[in-house]
């Protein structure tokens, strides 16, 4: 096999993965009563509607000017904001260049992070994500783990996003305040400012974040320190960038960028957005009938014959 | 080295033909093998983050065995026509998993379920 023939076999497998993704063309967007199909995806709001079908140009009309609101979802895939092994600029695969800028204190605190997830993922036994017993996940994880859609609010004082992933808010405000001096109380989704850098940029800075939340699905760390900045990028009507930067300088030696321009879709104003909640008995009955299983550590599930 | 580079090729794009990501937990304790049995559903639990299907299958020595599949969530899969009402207890079924625990316990991750009337339940990326 040539690598000619190798690189265009793994661009026509792409032209068929995305044309498998999106093959829901045929299916008149809205419809709740289409005949439901398995094995392809067909994708549907939570109120079991077919959200249209993503345009191959992704240009449209201008943007309003300073304006957010709307639902937003991740494209060209609803899915794309699933960052399992950590965010998309640095996912944890053990390459060299997605190692991060820890400081001594960050390197060791990543370690006593056991993720399930990533290049250095241990067993299910002994996972210690946060987030398995459903603690919240926070922020900024909420954004670099399972980005689903989000829905934004906005007044004159304040922009609130409401997330699909665990059903949680933030509210942003942009009545003039300043970020907290001093945090009397961490927040799982700490304190936030923004304001429009131009008509079309609102930039966020948040702090006061809780220690007890990871940064992403891998475990990454942060301190007291952390300060996420998050430019929302209206690019035109129907895109909206997300850019987003870590700076905790007790953890890592320099800022960096976990997100850069990553695009979410404004969809229909019917759009339901789906109930995606971490239920602490739900996950409880995972980790004792699934989790513990495939770890071994219980064994029920054979009865002998008689 | 040029064919060694372009099986490399192949391989990657083969592994990553639309696959869905995992969401909340790892596969570390899954080994990739795939099994497919004949079994009888005993409950479909549409939950997150995972939904679960239990199921009794009838092994070679005759034992019966009572799996336990996890499928991705209930956001998701409803994207692929399947819903909390597509298997129900007592259903015949043919179970295919891929990820078997590297505990030897008879838990694996669902790729696809035949329905009793034949219809296939899937998310299109079995292996």
């Amino acid at each position: 096999m040539s690598i000619r023939l190798a690189v265009s076999t793994i661009f026509l497998l792409g032209v068929f993965c995305a044309a498998h993704s999106y093959a829901q063309d045929s299916v008149p967007a809205g419809d709740q009563n289409s005949k439901r199909v398995s094995g392809v995806n067909i994708h549907r709001d939570g109120w079991d509607r077919i959200v249209p079908s993503v345009p191959v140009s992704q240009t449209s009309d201008p943007a309003p000017i300073r304006d957010l609101t709307g639902i937003w979802e991740p494209t060209p895939g609803f899915r794309d904001g699933v960052f399992s092994n950590g965010p998309k600029q640095y996912p944890a695969d053990g390459k060299p260049e997605h190692e991060l800028p820890f400081t001594p204190l960050g390197l060791k605190t990543w370690k006593e992070h056991k993720p399930g997830q990533g290049a250095y993922a241990v067993p299910v036994a002994e996972d210690n994500d946060p987030f398995q017993i459903c603690d919240p996940i926070g922020f900024p994880r909420i954004e670099l783990f399972n980005l689903r859609a989000v829905r934004f609010f906005q007044t004159k004082n304040l922009v609130a996003i409401v997330y699909q992933n665990d059903q949680a808010w933030r509210t942003i405000w942009m009545d003039g305040r300043e970020l907290p001096k001093e945090i009397l109380e961490p927040r799982w989704y700490g304190y936030s400012v923004g304001k429009w850098t131009d008509d079309y940029a609102f930039v966020i800075e948040t702090v006061g974040l809780d220690e007890r939340t990871w940064i992403d699905n891998v475990g990454r760390p942060h301190s007291d320190q952390l300060k996420v900045t998050e430019t929302w990028h209206r690019v035109n009507h129907d895109i909206l960038e997300l850019t987003l930067t870590i700076d905790d300088p007790k953890m890592y030696t320099t800022p960096w960028t976990a997100l850069d321009k990553f695009r979410m879709r404004l969809q229909p104003d019917w759009f339901d957005i789906h109930e995606m909640i971490c239920s602490a008995s739900e996950a409880r009955q995972y980790i004792e009938s699934i989790a513990d299983q495939a770890a071994g550590k219980k064994n029920a599930n054979t009865e002998k014959k008689q | 080295m040029r064919k060694v580079v372009a099986n490399l090729l192949a391989a990657v794009a083969l592994i990553f033909v639309c696959g869905s990501a995992f969401a909340h937990h790892g596969n570390s304790a899954y080994d990739l093998k795939t099994v497919t049995v004949k079994a009888t559903a005993t409950a479909w639990i549409w939950s997150n983050p995972h939904s679960i299907l239990k199921f009794d299958a009838t092994d070679d020595k005759g034992n019966v065995v009572h799996w336990l599949g996890e499928w991705d969530a209930p956001s998701t899969l409803v994207n692929f026509g399947i819903t909390a009402k597509s298997i129900k207890a007592g259903d015949q079924l043919t179970v295919t998993l891929e990820g078997i625990a590297k505990s030897g316990l008879p838990v694996g991750r669902v790729r696809k379920v035949v329905l009793p009337d034949g219809q296939v339940l899937s998310m299109g990326n079995e292996r």
